[in-house]
């Protein structure tokens, strides 16, 4: 081995080692806090405890948050996945002009300020007269979910060799057996990974959530900053150490159905 | 045979039937979304007699909000330099790392990113605090003769803010990384060329357009990121995102957040255009 490439190979190391633990840090910090007794955010902590778990119970409005978020994200990502699956397969399918026009506007609202977009939901929705918080939580909701199922099911579907269908078909299928049996299983991983982090954006979603909110409709993120700048105790911790569970548990589903390595591809 | 190669020629849309698929979503789409945008547009623009720019000149005449928009893009700029900084190495690092270490780099890259920011911000105001993880760090490796409190100060907000999007910096890159054949650089050395030389004339050209669609995403979500900079540095220093929602969600100054929400949204979609114009440049030069 050459000096450069052993100079090479320790630069990559401690790049790695460096980038693993500055991302890591807001992570491990929250879950070291959540288990600590101390009620100063004090690291390490002085003594492990479950006291801020136990607190979750009775806090109030974090249940109803939790329902409220959980309620809308399903919602919405069904109406996305359902929306954005015909859309795709009509931007890859189809033949008609402005295709590429039609798919960066589906993805654009991941690309423009959440704020602007909510103010402007705001003000559009009441000219509309939609003045229910619940309903238009759940309507703003689907424009944040779709560009995420867009976005991988027409990449999985121009991956998709249709020539496959006319393969099954020759071998005696009928073309919808030939789609449930050969379209559906190969596309169903992205389409469910799609799904998964389209739930996740839609969950952890506050600056287009925080125009449609009122006293009895508050999602998880906005009731958590609520807490923060209300009272900041390790119970927020707690909360988010369980949001952090989610995350890891749509890793390991997404890393089993289409793999690590098509997750980080942009 | 595939449909693509029977139907070589673009069809109307009334008269390929398949484009009909697309129209809920669009539909969708240009209804909840595309309309309430162009209503605060022109709203923003209209006032008690037709069509004025009174709204804007109004707010470029007070230096006060030239210090928000300063400080916006003040902020946006260094978060950007340090996720470029710590982005760009990492992305090689990533790009030329064994299995494992791929592994668990691509793990911590990707499981920030479906993690909200509330949740984010909240651990980065326990980390900069006076007995915060980066005060004792700082201490400990002789930097800093005494704790000291970053939070609610500019360098704890880019800190904390290019912590959050480092992962739109190193994805892109990455992308474009790993494309690159390491034969090409060792090729450049067999003609006896330098390392430095080989860097700048054959990896870094190859690599720019990854460079540049990691640096739009993150200096637009810099400029437009709300609930990070409420949570690392309070209410005293205002960018124009934290301004917009004050106006609306506090002061109730409906007039004044739909001019910086319009102005926030030039910036967003004038980066945007910008930068997938540099894209096609530096693609097409390569």
């Amino acid at each position: 081995m050459t000096a450069i490439e052993r100079l090479t190979r320790c630069f990559v190391w401690f790049i790695a080692a460096f980038t693993v633990v500055f991302l890591m840090t807001p992570l491990v910090v929250t879950i070291a806090v959540s288990f600590g007794s101390s009620t100063v955010f004090t690291l390490p902590p002085p003594d492990w405890s479950l006291r801020w778990y136990e607190r979750l119970a009775n806090t109030r409005g974090l249940l109803p948050a939790l329902v409220v978020s959980l309620e809308v994200a399903a919602v919405s990502t069904a109406v996305a996945m359902a929306l954005g699956t015909l859309c795709a397969i009509a931007l890859v399918r189809g033949r008609f002009p402005g295709r590429e026009t039609i798919a960066t506007f589906l993805v654009s609202p991941l690309m423009l300020p959440g704020l602007v977009i909510g103010i402007a939901m705001l003000q559009g929705f009441k000219s509309m007269g939609l003045r229910d918080v619940y309903v238009s939580l759940m309507v703003a909701h689907v424009v944040i979910t779709l560009p995420y199922v867009v976005r991988t099911v027409v990449g999985a579907l121009s991956l998709f060799d249709f020539s496959l269908i006319d393969a099954a078909r020759t071998l005696g299928c009928n073309y919808p057996t030939a789609l449930t049996r050969v379209l559906v299983p190969a596309l169903a991983p992205a389409f469910l990974t799609s799904g998964m982090f389209a739930f996740l954006a839609s969950m952890d979603n506050y600056p287009i959530s925080i125009f449609f909110t009122d006293a009895w409709t508050k999602t998880l993120p906005i009731q958590m900053l609520q807490y923060v700048e209300e009272r900041p105790d390790p119970t927020i911790a707690a909360i988010s150490a369980g949001l952090v569970l989610l995350a890891v548990v749509a890793l390991v589903i997404g890393d089993r159905l289409v793999g690590l390595r098509k997750l980080a591809d942009f | 045979m595939s449909a693509r190669t029977a139907q070589p020629s673009l069809r109307s849309p009334w008269r390929d039937p398949v484009a009909l698929l697309a129209a809920p979503a669009v539909i969708y789409l240009l209804v909840v979304y595309a309309y309430p945008l162009l209503w605060l547009l022109m709203k923003s623009f209209s006032g008690p007699s037709g069509l004025t720019l009174q709204p804007y000149v109004a707010f470029m005449s007070d230096p006060f909000n030239w210090r928000v928009i300063g400080n916006t893009l003040r902020v946006a700029a260094w978060v950007t330099v340090v996720c470029f900084a710590i982005g760009y190495p990492a992305a090689f690092a990533l790009a030329r790392a064994g299995a494992l270490v791929q592994i668990v780099m691509l793990v911590s890259i990707i499981l920030p990113l479906s993690i909200g920011a509330v949740v984010k911000a909240f651990a980065w105001q326990i980390v900069l605090r006076r007995d915060g993880v980066v005060s004792q760090l700082m201490v400990g490796l002789g930097l800093w003769d005494e704790p000291q409190r970053l939070l609610f100060t500019e360098t704890g907000l880019v800190l904390g803010a290019a912590n959050i999007f480092l992962p739109f910096m190193i994805l892109p890159v990455y992308s474009v990384v790993k494309l690159i054949d390491p034969r090409l650089s060792e090729a450049g050395a067999t003609l006896g060329a330098t390392p430095l030389y080989r860097f700048t004339r054959v990896t870094l050209p190859l690599t720019l357009p990854g460079v540049v669609s990691g640096v739009a995403f993150v200096f637009s979500m810099s400029v437009s990121m709300f609930v990070i900079p409420s949570l690392l540095i309070g209410d005293r220093f205002q960018t124009l995102s934290t301004l917009t929602g004050r106006s609306f969600l506090l002061m109730r100054n409906e007039q004044l957040g739909s001019t910086t929400a319009v102005i926030l949204l030039a910036l967003a979609v004038s980066i945007v255009v910008g930068s997938t114009w540099l894209a096609r440049r530096v693609g097409g030069s390569t």
